[in-house]
Formats: structure tokens, sequence, C-alpha cells
């Protein structure tokens, strides 16, 4: 069904520290991988060893530069996801009831055989968070790996989203975001986590930690602990003798 | 956004089918025989073709009898329930005026009433997407309908209501171009709100994710022909409203009338190609697009 639950018994979600990713892409690739060999039809590309290649993604990871008032630019690597919203525009659109949000853990899902690929999903989705694939014909999106979250096939610390076992810098946590005491919920707390486009209304499940402020090494305090400079001031002045000679000569030629 | 083809004349034929259907539907003395038979067939023509040109966008069209299933949160859901709703009441009424002579007045009326409902749940499909600011406004809906009647008035030959209609859709066409030209703005969805930075500062698109395009890029940040949008609208406003009307004011109505109609076509083709091809998602935004 289309319609979205009153509420869902937990609310499992990312949280994402633009602190600490590094841009390295892991989560692009394992997510990829996870998802084309599992849940649902694979993940296609078009053209992939070509001259414009393109393909279906569930994970892209933008990088902003930021510009503040004062002091040097700094550069931040942006993942994003879908963020699994509680009042989620992407499934209320869809015609068919392919598109749903689970009532027990809050994940929104593509039921594909009941897919039409008509694409109304995606443009109602102010994040970019489904992709329609180009060679099955109907709508992908992050599933928060549920085929791994939940598989007791796997060892206990495989059982998290493909992109969050596999950041080696930590900066991507998977929890339940409707409980106040998981570890997620205490992080967002502590560390400001935000919402993106609160404007829209989605109510977004994940959350975003915004980057800890930057020091401030090259700025005024520095000079009071610089007590060699006086020692490195410039003291050459005009050069004299055979030097001096030669550099006036020099410059005449 | 991407202007489909198909879509585009998706709402531009079937628009019209509806409202040369809505005028006969409400037509207090309706052509009965092979008048009628000809009338309906032209709105049945274009209403059905439009329907059907609408299912070559799905990636899998095979299954489109599903979007019947959700008519209690989806506008395409009702859509499809008011189209088939609109065609079957019609249908009824035309079958007894071609075969039997006989108007069922009330039929024609529920009929006439569906087949605006259809505009309407077509016009809403857009108007609902908050992601898409020029869209998300009540003008999008009544833009829509007043085309919708507009044009079948002009194909039902009542000069009279085509004139008085002509000049109101494109009155509505003026004010919906010129509301949405600061409606993204207004929506304080910006490249700040999108990334939750902001609060640093400047926030600047410095890598996309992939070399190449994707999905999102080519279907919603779509952004060929912008450029000519201002000539384009006026093309489209001469062709939908000014040409026709100089030309309803002229004698011979059969002859001048045809051309007033293909000019209105044409003109409401290019203002719907411009519906899409100006239309902005917010999605950009990641990719410091528009």
């Amino acid at each position: 069904m289309t319609q979205l639950p009153e509420s869902t018994e937990r609310k499992m979600g990312l949280v994402i520290d633009l602190d600490t990713c590094v841009g390295c892409h892991a989560c692009v690739v394992s997510c990829k991988g996870w998802n084309t060999e599992n849940y649902g039809a694979p993940l296609s590309d078009q053209d992939p060893y070509g001259a414009n290649p393109s393909g279906t993604f569930l994970n892209r990871i933008h990088s902003y530069e930021v510009q503040p008032e004062a002091g040097p630019a700094q550069l931040i690597h942006f993942p994003k996801s879908c963020l699994h919203c509680e009042d989620a525009p992407c499934v209320t659109v869809c015609p068919t009831g392919a598109s749903y949000k689970r009532t027990e853990d809050g994940i929104v899902l593509v039921n594909e055989k009941d897919c039409i690929g008509c694409g109304l999903c995606a443009w109602a989705c102010p994040y970019g968070a489904r992709e329609l694939d180009q060679a099955e014909g109907v709508m992908k999106k992050c599933t928060l790996c549920v085929d791994r979250i939940y598989n007791e096939n796997l060892p206990e610390e495989d059982r998290q989203p493909a992109c969050v076992r596999t950041c080696p810098s930590n900066a991507r946590h998977f929890g339940d975001l409707g409980d106040p005491d998981s570890a997620v919920s205490q992080l967002v707390a502590e560390r400001g986590g935000m919402d993106l486009m609160p404007e829209q209304g989605t109510k977004p499940v994940n959350k975003y930690l915004p980057p800890r402020p930057k020091d401030t090494l090259n700025q005024a305090p520095r000079a009071e602990i610089d007590i060699l400079a006086p020692l490195l001031a410039p003291v050459a002045a005009e050069p004299k003798g055979f030097l001096g000679w030669l550099d006036k000569t020099l410059e005449k030629i | 956004m991407h202007p489909a083809p198909s879509i585009i004349a998706f709402s531009t034929f079937s628009g019209l089918g509806l409202g040369l259907l809505f005028w006969l539907g409400v037509d207090a003395t309706a052509p009965t025989g092979w008048v009628a038979f000809a009338f309906f067939a032209i709105g049945y023509l274009l209403a059905v073709g439009g329907l059907i040109s609408s299912t070559f966008h799905l990636g899998r069209p095979e299954r489109a009898i599903k979007a019947f299933t959700q008519w209690q949160s989806s506008w395409l859901s009702r859509e499809a329930w008011c189209a088939v709703a609109a065609l079957v009441t019609m249908g009824i009424y035309a079958f007894l005026l071609v075969f039997f002579d006989t108007q069922v007045h009330v039929l024609g009326w529920i009929g006439a009433l569906f087949c605006l409902l259809t505009v309407y749940t077509t016009s809403m499909i857009y108007a609902q997407l908050k992601t898409v600011p020029r869209w998300n406004t009540v003008l999008t809906s009544a833009l829509f309908l007043a085309i919708s009647i507009a044009g079948g008035a002009l194909l039902s030959g009542r000069v009279t209501i085509a004139l008085v209609l002509l000049v109101v859709a494109g009155g509505l066409q003026f004010a919906w171009w010129k509301t949405g030209d600061t409606r993204f703005k207004d929506s304080g969805t910006d490249m700040k709100t999108a990334t939750g930075l902001g609060k640093i500062g400047e926030v600047r698109a410095f890598e996309p994710p992939h070399t190449g395009t994707n999905y999102l890029l080519n279907e919603m940040v779509y952004t060929v022909g912008r450029r000519h949008a201002e000539k384009l609208r006026l093309i489209a406003l001469a062709l939908m409203l000014v040409v026709p009307v100089l030309l309803l004011l002229l004698p011979f109505p059969h002859f001048f009338g045809v051309l007033a109609l293909l000019s209105h076509i044409a003109g409401v083709l290019v203002s719907r190609w411009l519906f899409f091809a100006e239309a902005e998602h917010v999605v950009g935004l990641y990719y410091g697009m528009r």
C-alpha cells in the first residue's frame, strides 16, 4: 500500500559524519556490489567501457567547497543515499502500490514486481535517491541492505548495510533513530545532527553530522607564539663590494 | 525536467479530446446520428490516443493495469480511474445519441464532470510535486483545465465561448509563467539547505559523484532549450491565443476555424514542451545546477 504508516515501530537509518568522510567512494563500490548480486534486479550499467558510461547507483558521493566568511575554504565530501523519510513523498505518489514504507522498521522499499517504471517517485524525491534502472525498467533505491541486517546466515558483524560495514573512516553509522538511547541517536544529539532540505517537509530519518569547527593555526593567535620570528627577519640590505659591482654590471647588460 | 514527447503528446491531445467530450456532455441539444458519431470519434481518438501514448514512457508498460490500485493516495491512480469513468460514461451517452437519437442529459453531465476530473487529476500529478516549485501551485490545475475546455470549445465549433476561454487560458498561461519564474527562489530550497552546510559559508559544487551523466541528470536536470525560453513563450502564446482569436473573428468560420484549431494545438504543444523544459527540480542543487 502506498499510504504511509501512521508511525513505525523502529526508525532504522543511517547517520553520516561529514567531518570524517574522506570521499573515497568505498561505500559506493560496496553498495553497488552487494545490491547487484542480491535484493531485486541487478544495478545495470550502460556503455560501461565506452565513451559515455552511466549506470544505476543507490549511493553517490558529492564533494562541495564551502567558503566561510573568514579563513580558507573547506572541502566536504557528501555521501547521499535514500533518507528513508517518515513523510516519504515517493511512497504516496506511487500508483501501483510498489513503493511502501515498512511499519516494523520504517525502511522504504520498492516491490519490483509491481513497479511500472513511471518514474513519478523519482520526481517526488527531493534528494535524488531513486533511479530508474535502464535495463530492467523498474525503480531502484537503497534498501538499507534489508537482506543483510536481518540475515542470520551472516556473521553478526556483517549484519549492517554494506556501505556502513565497508567505510574505512567510520563516517557511516547504522541504527534505530527512533530510540533516543541508541548509539546513533546519542551521536546525533551530541554532534547536532541535521536534516537535509527540512523545508521540503519529508522528515528524513537519516541524519548528517556537520563538520566540526576547523582549527585556526593560520590566524591571529599564532603570531604570539612564534618566538623565532624576530631572529628570522631578513637582514640583507643592498649588496656591497664585489657582489654589489656584479649586480650593477649585470643589471646594465 | 526532461520533456518526454510521449507525455507532451498525451497531456495535449487527451486534454483537447476530453475538452471536446466535456462540451458534448453539457450540450443542451447535442448532435445525433452521424454528426454525433463524427464528433465523438474525434473526441475518443484524441483522448484515448493520448492515454495510450502516455504508457510509452513507462519502464514496464505491460503492468500498467496495476496503476488502478492506489486511488486513495496517488493522483496518477486517480487519473486512471477518472479517465475510465469519463470514457465509459461518455461512451454510453454517445451510443444512445448516435444509434437511438436519444439524449440522456444526466449521463452527459456525469461524463462531462469526469472529463474535467481527469484533466484535473492529470494536472495534480505535476502540481503536487514540492520538488518542482514551478509546478507546485493551484495555477497549474487552472491552466490545464482552461486549455482543455478552450480547445474543446474550439474543436466543437463554439466560436463565442472559444473566444472567451482562449483569452482566459492565455491570461492564465501568462500568469503561470510570470509567477513561476520566482517560485524556485521563493520555495526556500537552495544549496545551503540541500547540503545543510550553509551555516559554515557559501556552498559550491566541487566534484560531482561521477564523471559521466546519470538518470537523475537526464530526467530532472534537463537544461536544453532554456535559453530560448523567452522566444518560445511568445511563439506559444501567439499560436495558442492570438492567431486563433484573430482567425475566429474572420468570416467563413468553418475554414478559418480549422486553421485556428491547428494553430491552437501547435501553441499548446510548444507551451507543454516549455512546461517540462523550464521546470527545475530541486535535486539539481546537489549537482550545483538547476
